[in-house]
């Protein structure tokens, strides 16, 4: 039954360190105040605002996300307890989402743009309007 | 936090494990590292398509149900119950490690059981919420709500969003599933014989990941 524990000592487990209770209440309150905080900005603040505002709420989202995340990877996946070269090895390859995120978003938009610009009489572009005639090019019958 | 580590310790010198946790563990990091990317695309490629749209339905138009409540008007409220809940399994899953530690046996089968009601509930809320918008006519390939502008909408939105929670929603099952083979094995004394609970830490690990991941599937599908 011992073969998960390839080692001689007894204890090599990484979890010597004492189990701190407190810790975890202290993130439960931290999650639940910041669900909390989204759930009155998307339903009582953003909504009072028009819609091309929505991008810094988005921003907003986005910051508590990121905390939530921090919290439950560090405290509640005790990541932050671990040692560095451990921490290296997870949040080294995460940075790829930077790379991930940028280019497909990136792309969605270019794709959007493209699209209104050459496409005008798709059904879900009905509103934009194409402004100039493509250089060189007689305007569509 | 606690743990004294000397500046000059070798842990590359071999006898232990240079990352100072059991392989299982870190096994199931690095498992949890390529599921991560598995539900990044998901979700990435769901942004890729939000991001080449003009205009997307509201998520507080179409999410404003509860349950008992008939037609109301309460955007946000149920999803925010499922996240308290699941947020909530998640400390009692911290608990049983934290009773599993102690190799408090009768601790972690409390702590381990309250873990499975909250993702029974979790999935529960779920199936309602599928249930409803089913009843609405939305359903992978029929979309019935509009742009946030009146527009047509595409069925883009109802295909991710029933793909990406159906997919998490699997993962909280898988995670139900787990949690109750941990029960079973903490309650047949398995753990007490092995002389460590460390199995209910890798299935904690797996526990929090999937609320983890539903942290995002709220921000992207109920938020944005």
């Amino acid at each position: 039954m011992e073969h998960s524990h390839g080692h001689t000592s007894h204890d090599n487990t990484g979890d010597s360190h004492g189990f701190d209770t407190k810790a975890i209440w202290r993130t439960f309150w931290i999650l639940l105040v910041i669900t909390c905080l989204e759930l009155i900005v998307g339903m009582f603040i953003a909504p009072r605002f028009p819609h091309t505002t929505k991008i810094w709420f988005n921003i907003l989202y986005i910051i508590f996300t990121a905390a939530k995340a921090f919290y439950i990877i560090a405290e509640f996946m005790h990541l932050r307890h671990e040692i560095k070269n451990m921490i290296m090895t997870i949040a080294v390859p995460a940075l790829l989402f930077i790379w991930f995120l940028g280019a497909f978003l990136w792309d969605g938009d270019s794709f959007k743009n493209l699209r209104n610009k050459l496409d005008p009489y798709k059904t879900e572009t009905h509103k934009a309007k194409p402004t100039q005639p493509i250089h060189g090019e007689e305007p569509l019958k | 936090m606690a743990e004294a580590v000397s500046a000059n310790q070798k842990w590359w010198a071999g006898g232990r494990s240079p990352f100072n946790v059991e392989y299982g563990k870190l096994m199931m990091w690095y498992f949890l590292m390529s599921d991560a990317f598995t539900f990044g695309a998901f979700l990435i490629s769901y942004g890729s398509i939000r991001f080449s749209t003009n205009a997307w339905p509201n998520p507080n138009d179409v999410f404003s149900s509860f349950p008992g409540l008939g037609h109301t008007h309460l955007p946000l409220v149920f999803v925010s119950l499922m996240t308290f809940i699941l947020i909530m399994s998640s400390v009692t899953m911290v608990l049983a490690v934290g009773a599993g530690h102690a190799k408090d046996r009768a601790g972690v089968v409390k702590w381990m059981l309250w873990t499975i009601l909250g993702g029974i509930a979790f999935l529960s809320c779920q199936a309602w919420e599928w249930t409803h918008l089913y009843h609405q006519g939305a359903w992978w390939g029929s979309n019935p709500f509009p742009n946030y502008d009146g527009t047509q909408a595409t069925t883009n939105f109802t295909n991710f969003f029933f793909t990406i929670t159906g997919f998490h929603g699997f993962h909280v099952f898988s995670g139900v599933i787990i949690n109750i083979i941990m029960l079973i094995m903490a309650l047949n004394g398995t753990f007490d014989r092995r002389g460590h609970y460390l199995m209910i830490e890798k299935a904690g690990l797996y526990w929090h990941f999937v609320d983890l991941v539903w942290v995002f599937v709220f921000t992207c599908f109920y938020l944005f």
